[in-house]
C-alpha cells in the first residue's frame, strides 16, 4: 500500500494512536479542570463547591457539558458570522497544537521539533486572534473593549514570556523541549533560572488571561468581555480553551523549570502529572487570592519591571554560560 | 532608589502573604450547611410559612377582621367573614396565595388577636402553582404559636358566647350612662 | 516536502489575491494572516524552521495583531464595504493589472532561464547555525537593523511623552494665578 512496508504502517498507526491518546487526555484533563477549579475555589473560600453529582461531584463536568451542548447556539444578527464562528475554534486549535511539542515522558510525546519552544510561542501568539476576532466580530462595545485589552496584554506579555525562556534555552543549548528536560538531570532549572521562572509564571498567567490578569473578561467592567455575545458550545470552546491554556502553561512550567518527567522512584509520567497538577492548583489559588490590577498598572508592571528583569536575566545567564564554556 | 525597593518589597510580600493566607483557608471549617441532610438553625421569629393559631381553649383566634388582608402589600390574603349563633366572628374561608406572598410579616403585625403568625419553615416548594394556594384547613394549627396563654375574647370587652360585658379579665363593670349616680 | 512547499505557495498566492480583492478590511487582514502563515510553511518546507517560527511569532502573531487592532478601531460598516467594492471596478484595475501581468511574464521567463541547481529537500537548518551566521558574516546588517529599531524606539518614546509646558511658561502661569487669587 503506497509502497510502505508493514513496519512503516505500524509506526504510523502507533504515532496516530499516541497523538489521539494525548489529545484525548489533554482535553479530558481540561474538562475535568472545570470541576477541579470549582472544588478548589470552594476549599479556599471555606465552602464545598459542587459535591452532589456523582462521587465528590465529579460528574458535574458531564452535567455541565450536557447543559452546554443543549443550549441554543445563537449568532447575533449584527455579528460578522464567519469570523464569529471561526474565533472560538482558533483558541482550541492553537492551544491543542501547542501540546504537540510537549514531552510528557521519555517516550510519550507527539513530535520533537528542533524549534519546539518557538513553536509554542508561535501558537500562543496566534491565540491572540481568537480573542481579538471574537471581540470584533461580536459588534458589541464590551466585546470590542475586551478584544482591545487582550491584544495589548497578550502581545506585551509574549515579549517577557519569550525573553524569560531565553535563559532556559541558553542553559540547554537547544529549543528542543526534550533536550531541555534532559539538560535538567543534574539540577532543575528553577534554581539557576528563578527570576525567569517568576516572569514566566506571571507572563503565562497573562497570556492565558487568567485571574488576576483576566482584564479582557473583567465582569465588573465588561460584562463578559470578548465572549459577551457567545452562547452554547461556542462559549464552551472559549471556556475549555481557557482550561487547556492552564494545562498548557502548567505543563510548560514543569518541562522548562521543574525537570519534566525527571524524578526518583516513581515512573516519569506520574512525576509529570504531579508537577503539572501542582501548578494547575497554583493557578486556581492565584485566582482565589489575588486582585485584578488596573489596565495601566498591568502594562507598566510588564514593561517597567518584568522586561528589565528578563533582560538582565538573559545577560547574566549568557555571561555565565560563556564563562563556563 | 531605596523608596522604590521598599515599594517593590511591600508589593511582593503583600501578594505572597495574600496567597499564603488564602491557602491556609484549606484547613478552616467549612461555612456551608449541607442543607437537605443538615438542617439550618432558624430563629423562632424567622418569617416563613404562615399559620393560623388557636386560643389556649382550642377555639380559633381569628376574628375575620380583614386587617391582615388590608396590610398585605401583595394582596395575597383573602378572608370571608361569618358569625356563630353567639355573635362571635369567624373566617368562613381564609385563603393565602403563597406564590404571591413575600413573607414580609405585615399581616402578623396587623393582627389584633395574634391569630396569624409566621413560622420558621420555608420548605414550601411545589411543582404545581395551584398547590401554593393554602386554604383555612391547611393554615389552621392546633397550637397557640408564639403567644401561649393569650385569649382575645377573654380580655376584650365584647359580649360573646356566654361572657357578658364587664366579665373579661381586668375589666370593670360597664358604666350605666343613664344614671347620674357615681 | 515538495508537496508541502507547492501547496503552501499556492495558498499564499491565493490568499494574497483575496487580500487585494476583499472589500471588508478585517477579512482582508485575515487573508493576509493566512498568507503569512503559508509563507511560514514555505520556509519550513525549505528547511528553515527557525525563520518559519519567527515569521509566525513576529509577523502573524505581533505585527498583524496591531494591524487588526487599528482596523478594528476604524469602525468599518456596510457602507464603507460598499464604497470599497465600488473602488474595485474592473475599469480601475484592468490597465495596471495587464501591465503587471506582462512584468510577471517577463520575470517568469527570466527566472525559468536560470539553472540554479537548487532543489527542495527540507534539510533543516538549526538555530545555532543561524546565530553563527548572524553574528559572523552578517553582523553589520544585524547592527544596522538594531540602529533602525533604536531610532524607532526613540521616536516612539518622544511621541508618547507626556505633554508638559516648559518651566518658564509654568512659572508665568503660576504667577498669574497667584495674582488672581
Amino acid at each position: 500500500m503506497f509502497g510502505l512496508s508493514f513496519d512503516q504502517l505500524l509506526d504510523i498507526a502507533l504515532t496516530a494512536f499516541e497523538t489521539i491518546a494525548i489529545l484525548l487526555a489533554v482535553v479530558i484533563a481540561a474538562a475535568l479542570l472545570i470541576w477541579v477549579e470549582r472544588r478548589l475555589l470552594g476549599v479556599w473560600q471555606d465552602r464545598y463547591g459542587p459535591n452532589r453529582v456523582g462521587p465528590f461531584g465529579i460528574l458535574q463536568v458531564a452535567a455541565d457539558m450536557i447543559k452546554i451542548f443543549f443550549k441554543e447556539d445563537w449568532i447575533p444578527p449584527f455579528a460578522d458570522k464567519t469570523v464569529f464562528v471561526i474565533a472560538p475554534a482558533i483558541i482550541m486549535f492553537t492551544t491543542i497544537m501547542a501540546f504537540a511539542v510537549v514531552p510528557f515522558t521519555e517516550t510519550i510525546g507527539v513530535v520533537d521539533l528542533n524549534i519546539g519552544l518557538l513553536f509554542i510561542l508561535a501558537m500562543s501568539s496566534l491565540g491572540v486572534y481568537s480573542v481579538i476576532l471574537a471581540g470584533w466580530s461580536s459588534d458589541n462595545k464590551y466585546a470590542l473593549l475586551g478584544g482591545m485589552r487582550t491584544a495589548a496584554q497578550m502581545i506585551s506579555y509574549e515579549v517577557f514570556m519569550g525573553l524569560s525562556l531565553l535563559g532556559v534555552v541558553l542553559l540547554a543549548g537547544s529549543f528542543d523541549m526534550r533536550v531541555i528536560v534532559e539538560s535538567q538531570a543534574g539540577m532543575w532549572n528553577i534554581i539557576p533560572q528563578f527570576p525567569a521562572f517568576v516572569i514566566f509564571l506571571i507572563a503565562g498567567c497573562a497570556e492565558i488571561h487568567r485571574a488576576p490578569f483576566d482584564l479582557p473578561e473583567a465582569e465588573q467592567e465588561l460584562t463578559a468581555g470578548y465572549h459577551t455575545e457567545y452562547s452554547g458550545m461556542k462559549f464552551g470552546m472559549f471556556f475549555v480553551g481557557e482550561y487547556l491554556g492552564i494545562v498548557l502553561i502548567s505543563c510548560l512550567i514543569t518541562v522548562l523549570f521543574f525537570g519534566g518527567w525527571l524524578g526518583p522512584i516513581l515512573p516519569g509520567f506520574v512525576w509529570f502529572a504531579l508537577k503539572a497538577g501542582f501548578f494547575v492548583c497554583f493557578f486556581v489559588l492565584l485566582r482565589a487570592a489575588t486582585v485584578r490590577p488596573r489596565y495601566d498598572q498591568l502594562m507598566s508592571f510588564g514593561w517597567k519591571i518584568l522586561l528589565p528583569i528578563a533582560l538582565v536575566n538573559v545577560a547574566i545567564t549568557g555571561a555565565v554560560v560563556v564563562a563556563m564554556a | 532608589m531605596l523608596n522604590a525597593a521598599q515599594t517593590a518589597w511591600n508589593a511582593t510580600s503583600s501578594v505572597l502573604r495574600t496567597i499564603g493566607m488564602t491557602f491556609m483557608h484549606t484547613f478552616r471549617k467549612r461555612d456551608t450547611i449541607l442543607y437537605p441532610e443538615q438542617q439550618p438553625y432558624l430563629p423562632p421569629r424567622y418569617r416563613g410559612r404562615i399559620v393560623l393559631t388557636r386560643d389556649p381553649d382550642g377555639a380559633e383566634r381569628c376574628v375575620a377582621c380583614n386587617l391582615c388582608s388590608v396590610a398585605c402589600p401583595v394582596d395575597c390574603i383573602s378572608v370571608v367573614k361569618t358569625e356563630d349563633e353567639t355573635g362571635r366572628w369567624y373566617p368562613e374561608t381564609f385563603r393565602i396565595n403563597f406564590s404571591r406572598c413575600i413573607y414580609c410579616g405585615y399581616c402578623e403585625e396587623a393582627c389584633p388577636t395574634y391569630a396569624i403568625q409566621l413560622t420558621p419553615d420555608f420548605e414550601m416548594g411545589e411543582f404545581d402553582r395551584q398547590n401554593m394556594v393554602y386554604e383555612k384547613s391547611d393554615l389552621l394549627i392546633s397550637g397557640v404559636g408564639k403567644r401561649p396563654g393569650y385569649n382575645f375574647y377573654r380580655v376584650a370587652g365584647m359580649a360573646v358566647g356566654g361572657k357578658d360585658k364587664g366579665e373579661a379579665v381586668n375589666e370593670a363593670e360597664p358604666v350605666d350612662v343613664k344614671t347620674l349616680l357615681p | 516536502m515538495e508537496i508541502a512547499f507547492y501547496t503552501a505557495a499556492i495558498v499564499a498566492v491565493a490568499a494574497t489575491m483575496r487580500v487585494i480583492t476583499c472589500a471588508n478590511a478585517v477579512h482582508a487582514l485575515l487573508y493576509l494572516i493566512t498568507s503569512l502563515l503559508a509563507v511560514a510553511v514555505v520556509f519550513y518546507a525549505l528547511g528553515a524552521p527557525f525563520a518559519a517560527a519567527l515569521e509566525v511569532i513576529v509577523y502573524a502573531g505581533a505585527i498583524m495583531v496591531l494591524f487588526v487592532f487599528v482596523v478594528m478601531m476604524l469602525n468599518f460598516n456596510a457602507e464603507t464595504t460598499q464604497r470599497e467594492r465600488s473602488w474595485l471596478a474592473p475599469r480601475l484595475w484592468a490597465g495596471p493589472g495587464v501591465l503587471g501581468l506582462v512584468l510577471l511574464g517577463v520575470v517568469a521567463v527570466a527566472l525559468g532561464g536560470v539553472e540554479s541547481g537548487a532543489h527542495i529537500d527540507g534539510t533543516p537548518l538549526n538555530a545555532r547555525e543561524i546565530g553563527m551566521q548572524m553574528f559572523g558574516p552578517y553582523v553589520l546588517v544585524v547592527e544596522l537593523a538594531a540602529f533602525v529599531l533604536l531610532a524607532a524606539l526613540v521616536v516612539a518614546a518622544h511621541l508618547g511623552r507626556e505633554e508638559r509646558p516648559p518651566d518658564h511658561v509654568k512659572t508665568a502661569r503660576e504667577g498669574r494665578n497667584a495674582r488672581k487669587s
